[in-house]
């Protein structure tokens, strides 16, 4: 996994609430047995028209936005599907920090299996962050995860939290199952017991 | 001893390690399998050199993409993207030795279907799957959740999954609900009431007088849209209703182990002084049959309502709203009654069980659907199928005008050819009204099974109620 430490980039805003995953990777493309080459299908749908042109006015399509490596959102990002092509998409794109007021909980683990980190900002702060994307390329957004600190065009400096475990992981690149195979001992104990406590499962 | 949630309990039977920091390695009973988002899991494995820990508890089944036609054994009613995604998991069941149910077998069906009905879901286990739907199996007292394709490599590698604890949230629907009010009916009114992140960071456990008098059907549809309610899980306490759904399925524990599972199973429910970190109360009397106007969830109302307005709500919700209004086609101010379909949807691992099928042929029988109306119905397994063959619910459908189709997810998410074209409209019983779900530009109701069937008949969203014989 790529590991995440510092990003100084553009912010694409998408001050929409509820933005789903099937918003963010439409079915049709959930037929790949790959993990890459999603990001020309990132928000397919408000991205292209019926005839794959693309559709001017969509922000991952304006000259400014689209080496876009943030991006600003609205409450509730990614809920829906469970599926892993939502931030295989967003990553595979080019972003790999979303910014948000809130998530949806297995939108916002995948994230972090996959380079991506989805900061949590209370609504007042996404606001400033968001009026700062609007700027376009002259405004980029400096994020440190070390220090947990995102810091605007315009030097307003936000900080924001992240569980330990899972920033450990991210700065470092960390693959899960390595980490839990290291504990395969405590698995093999629980499963001696739990064969003897609960037979039947 | 403290006393603890449904919740706790479960979780605590299943921490096979805690860290410090309180990161824990959470045992997982049953891992659910189906063909869209496990490839990439199977080839994480293949390139690592590691195994599936415990094929045993691992359960494979093709649903997503699999046509419902049925001349589906003809492999040209796939696309070849969707038949390589199918052969995938053909193989890679083979390979890793794992259970499974392929598309030639009776048993397939939605894995949420097939899971409790070949009695691998059972009360207190750990359920997961890479498909947000998982919470259905919390209908047994499982504690089930979806999840995403790193962490089934991570179940297929380990049985574990790394997990912090969730916060308990208590659902309470008091009383009785009125005729024609159903499950459905009251998982969307929940959602309304919460919003779709109301439950985000939260187990969701159902409980009160009308829960506990649903059936184990009705009781999969509550849990199985916890997750539209942002809630990972959604439990409810097991009772005899559960036990006796269990008892005899193919994998369920028999004689002296069926005994031993009762007594553990007995002692799984929330203590009276439990701690609960959010508690919603509903009315069972209060809840009225529903539909969705908007394009999420969320945007929830009674059929005796009218299309609200943007303006009607507040903050972000304003411009979201306004987009679902443009999306969907309506104007505040009409009746949601006189909002006419062309399509109606009866299946999906919300509502495509043996009831669900009950119910909208109750309403549909004798009546036929309005003059070009397009209406399928996709039972949830291929045992709903038979079993609803054998009832003569079949026939009803199809005298209706109804298609009478193979078990799938079909038109729940139109991955198979089952789709929306652009500006149709359906009601349907399944579980999403995002944009394009069904179909790009294609507009979603969500409903009960029995709300559907009697939209297919008029032609428009209709008040169930005005076709049913109700006490006066």
């Amino acid at each position: 996994m790529n590991k995440f430490t510092t990003l100084s980039g553009i912010a694409a805003p998408m001050p929409l609430i509820n933005i789903d995953t099937d918003m963010i990777i439409p079915k049709q493309f959930l037929k790949t047995i790959k993990r890459s080459g999603l990001g020309v299908n990132l928000f397919d749908e408000m991205r292209y028209d019926d005839d794959r042109n693309e559709i001017p006015e969509f922000v991952l399509n304006k000259p400014q936005y689209r080496d876009a490596q943030i991006l600003v959102a609205g409450d509730n990002f990614g809920c829906g599907s469970s599926r892993e092509h939502a931030p295989w998409a967003i990553a595979d794109f080019g972003i790999t920090c979303v910014i948000a007021p809130s998530y949806a909980d297995i939108f916002y683990n995948n994230c972090f299996k996959n380079g991506i980190l989805p900061i949590v900002l209370p609504q007042e702060q996404v606001d400033v962050l968001m009026k700062d994307a609007e700027k376009g390329a002259n405004a980029r957004i400096e994020i440190d995860l070390e220090n947990q600190t995102i810091t605007s065009s315009d030097s307003d400096v936000f900080t924001f939290e992240v569980d330990a475990f899972k920033k450990h992981c991210l700065m470092n690149g960390l693959d899960d199952i390595g980490l839990t195979m290291e504990k395969v001992a405590s698995i093999d104990k629980y499963e001696a017991a739990a064969s003897q406590s609960r037979p039947w499962v | 001893m403290s006393p603890k949630t449904l919740y706790d309990k479960i979780w605590e039977a299943h921490v096979a390690h805690e860290a410090e920091d309180g990161t824990c390695l959470l045992y997982i009973d049953r891992h659910l399998v189906h063909e869209v988002t496990s490839p990439q899991a199977f080839e994480g494995l293949r390139m690592t050199g590691r195994t599936v820990r415990a094929p045993d508890k691992t359960i494979a089944v093709p649903d997503h993409n699999v046509p419902t036609t049925l001349d589906r054994a003809n492999a040209a009613t796939m696309t070849e993207d969707s038949r390589i995604q199918v052969e995938a998991l053909d193989t890679n069941a083979k390979e890793f030795g794992i259970h499974y149910y392929p598309v030639s077998d009776v048993r397939q069906g939605i894995v949420h279907i097939v899971g409790p009905e070949q009695g691998w879901t059972l009360p207190g286990m750990t359920v997961v799957c890479g498909d947000s739907h998982t919470a259905t199996h919390g209908a047994f007292g499982a504690l089930a959740h979806g999840i995403g394709t790193s962490e089934v490599e991570h179940v297929l590698a380990t049985q574990t999954l790394i997990q912090r604890k969730g916060k308990n949230m208590k659902v309470e629907i008091t009383g009785k609900l009125r005729p024609g009010v159903t499950a459905k009916d009251i998982t969307l009114s929940v959602i309304g009431e919460t919003g779709t992140a109301g439950g985000t960071g939260y187990v969701i456990e159902y409980c009160g007088e009308a829960i506990r008098d649903l059936s184990m059907e009705g009781r999969m549809t509550v849990c199985n849209m916890a997750i539209e309610g942002g809630a990972r899980a959604g439990l409810i306490a097991p009772d005899e209703k559960t036990y006796e759904y269990c008892m005899g399925r193919p994998h369920a524990p028999k004689g002296a182990q069926w005994e031993a599972a009762l007594a553990w199973w007995k002692t799984l429910y929330s203590d009276d002084d439990a701690h609960w970190d959010k508690v919603v109360t509903l009315k069972g009397e209060d809840i009225a049959p529903v539909v969705t106007w908007g394009t999420s969830p969320e945007d929830v109302l009674p059929i005796t309502a009218t299309v609200p307005a943007a303006s009607d709500f507040t903050g972000g919700k304003v411009e979201a709203a306004q987009r679902s209004l443009d999306y969907m086609g309506l104007t505040a101010g009409t009746p949601l009654t006189d909002v006419e379909i062309d399509t109606v949807f009866i299946g999906s691992c919300t509502n495509g069980r043996i009831e669900d099928l009950r119910a909208a042929a109750a309403i549909l029988k004798g009546k036929k659907i309005k003059d070009g109306m397009r209406a399928m119905v996709v039972p949830g397994s291929g045992l709903v199928r038979a079993q609803a063959e054998e009832e003569g619910l079949a026939d009803i459908f199809m005298e209706a005008g109804f298609e009478w189709r193979l078990a799938g997810c079909s038109m729940c998410l139109a991955m198979n050819p089952d789709q929306l074209a652009p500006g149709e409209r359906c009601a349907a019983t399944s579980n999403r009204n995002f944009e394009g779900r069904q179909g790009r530009g294609g507009r979603t109701h969500l409903m009960s099974p029995a709300m559907a069937a009697a939209a297919a008949v008029t032609g428009k969203l209709t008040d169930v109620r005005e076709m049913m014989d109700l006490p006066a």
